[in-house]
């Protein structure tokens, strides 16, 4: 084929283009509008015009809004995040792993996750609430019966961060690492780890020093989709939490009754934390990426 | 390209293998046995329940199922709650998918066969994704000075003399909650129509092209078939979470608008748990009814 000339562009391409930096915008947009309006002076409103530009609002939302701690609920979800960060990690490389070998009943394994990545989130919500009052109900009626009364009286409910809103926030998180792993697996040149095991590795020294340097960048993008999607997760953990919120259901509820570019502010630091981890996240593939190539050149 | 599951590495033949493969998937296993299965088990089970003012009945009844159905019979006086609802939420579900389908398709179709070099490909499917990122309600907020009744619109609007007074169904109504969907949902089908556009063979279109096809007809005969898939995985997911909705038609429609996924929220917070759950039931019910519609089974896993 002879080298090919750059070509005219079709007729299509600017229409489409145009299509194309319209939805950027309404993307975009209005993001930027509430990150402006953020940093409204003093006596500025929920709209423009601005008045002056000011870190009054900040400070404000730092006091905290109305009755809510933001600080708490703030902590209490990048917890949480972390958490849902960590196992999401290691729990979808080890399916990973395990569905590349033989792994009776996978299918339906796969078809389970699946169905957990589609199904509407008030239903998982209510699922995991009811599920873990009927516990509380269960261990009362045992406590109880056992005539040690005076134990429950410290008890409250077995629903928390890290019991019921963890488990919602995994069965969210797990299919999207699941299908990356798949993603990375599929491309995957198993020669490298044949040449490692005919040299003489364990599996354990195998997979810690041939696959995992290889996969590490998608394994660093699962984190990511583990923290991000927990610290924005409002559906599946509405029911499943007991009487802590974490910061977006606290958000969710601000809205309706806050008035001031305080919840503008709060937006804004929501935003900036999101991007923050999304800026880690491209750092460490991209640092992980040159290792790769430093040590292969 | 290989499935998964098929034991063709050679890994696979060692005796013993499978077992390991077993304890590898075991933790994942069991947190969806826990946290999916098992509740949705409990919700089926205790839609049958019965209830008081303060606890949980266990048995066996109907009353949930027939108290939620309660005067739908009589179409005297139009329809009843559940109907309704039920008839709101679809409208909003077959709006949303229909716009977030035809946006969908043209912006994965522009980066697909219009934007030539991959790094600027891999860069403008980034940037479209990026807001996916982001808080959902902060997203939706972000509406508010926009679309408020002093907003933007209407002060750009009233400063051209082109209305009088503000237009008041911009925000916390029907269209800013499609809006809103929109704007938070479009990324679930830019990105599997995006991908199945990429796996395309360029030399099918030329062939198309070769054989006299006009534009329209290369793109309405073969890509729009060839891209179906993640056409129809991308319905799936905006599909099931608009019909699962509540807190965008809860922000977005000033807590005004009926949703399905509302009246199960409301009464989970009246701790009348048999009633959210036989609704939860309905709702599971019409969703796979969706789904099956749809697609008779896509396999999900070779599109990855």
């Amino acid at each position: 084929m002879t080298t090919r000339i750059r070509e005219t562009r079709p007729a299509s391409f600017w229409p489409l283009a145009i299509v194309f930096v319209l939805f950027v915008l309404f993307m975009y947009g209005p993001m930027f509008v509430i990150f402006i309006l953020s940093f409204q002076g003093p006596d500025g409103g929920l709209t423009f015009p601005m008045r002056g530009v000011s870190l009054h609002w900040f400070a404000k939302l730092a006091e905290g809004l109305g009755v809510v701690d933001i600080g708490a609920a703030l902590w209490r979800s990048l917890g949480l995040g972390v958490a849902v960060m960590l196992c999401t990690v290691v729990l979808s490389v080890l399916a990973g792993l395990a569905f590349r070998k033989r792994l009776a009943g996978g299918n339906t394994l796969f078809f389970i996750v699946v169905a957990s990545l589609i199904m509407p989130s008030i239903i998982v919500s209510l699922g995991i609430g009811l599920e873990f009052r009927l516990i509380d109900n269960g261990i009362k009626a045992v406590v109880e019966w056992l005539g040690m009364e005076s134990a429950l009286e410290g008890y409250g409910t077995s629903l928390g961060l890290f019991t019921s809103a963890l488990g919602a926030h995994l069965t969210w998180t797990l299919p999207f690492g699941l299908l990356i792993m798949f993603a990375v697996f599929n491309r995957f040149n198993p020669a490298y780890e044949e040449a490692a095991r005919d040299l003489g590795a364990t599996p354990w020294q195998g997979f810690a020093h041939v696959v995992l340097p290889l996969i590490a960048p998608s394994v660093v993008g699962i984190g990511m989709f583990g923290f991000t999607l927990s610290w924005d997760e409002i559906a599946r953990t509405s029911q499943a939490i007991g009487d802590v919120n974490t910061l977006p259901l606290e958000l969710q509820g601000l809205t309706s009754t806050v008035t001031t570019p305080s919840i503008y502010a709060l937006g804004t630091v929501t935003t900036v934390v999101s991007f923050a981890v999304m800026g880690i996240t491209l750092a460490l593939v991209w640092a992980l990426g040159r290792r790769r190539k430093g040590r292969s050149g | 390209m290989s499935t998964t599951t098929t034991p063709s590495l050679p890994a696979a033949a060692v005796p013993g293998r499978s077992i390991a493969a077993w304890w590898q998937a075991a933790p994942f296993t069991l947190v969806f046995a826990l946290f999916f299965i098992v509740p949705l088990a409990l919700i089926v089970m205790v839609s049958f329940w019965d209830f008081n003012d303060y606890e949980l009945l266990p048995g066996f009844t109907f009353k949930n199922y027939v108290s939620i159905f309660a005067g739908c019979g009589d179409a005297t006086d139009g329809l009843c709650v559940t109907l309704k609802t039920y008839y709101s939420t679809l409208k909003f579900s077959f709006l949303v998918w229909l716009i977030t389908l035809v946006i969908g398709f043209t912006v994965a179709y522009f980066l697909a066969f219009h934007v030539r070099s991959s790094g600027m490909q891999t860069l403008l499917f980034v940037l479209c994704t990026i807001p996916f990122w982001t808080s959902n309600v902060i997203r939706m907020i972000s509406w508010v000075p926009l679309l408020g009744r002093n907003g933007l619109v209407n002060q750009t609007l009233m400063g051209m003399n082109l209305i009088d007074t503000p237009i008041e169904w911009l925000l916390f109504s029907d269209f800013s909650v499609v809006l809103a969907f929109v704007h938070l949902y479009t990324m679930f089908m830019i990105v599997p129509i995006f991908n199945s556009m990429m796996r395309i063979d360029r030399s099918l279109i030329e062939a198309a092209s070769d054989s006299g096809a006009s534009g329209w007809q290369t793109l309405w005969n073969v890509i729009v078939p060839l891209s179906r898939t993640g056409i129809i995985i991308g319905s799936i997911f905006v599909l099931t979470i608009v019909m699962g909705d509540f807190v965008t038609i809860g922000v977005m429609g000033g807590q005004q608008i009926a949703s399905v996924g509302k009246i199960i929220q409301v009464q989970t917070s009246y701790l009348q748990f048999p009633l959210a759950a036989a609704n939860a039931v309905i709702l599971l019910a019409v969703v796979l009814m969706i789904i099956w519609g749809l697609t008779r089974l896509v396999d999900i896993r070779k599109e990855l």
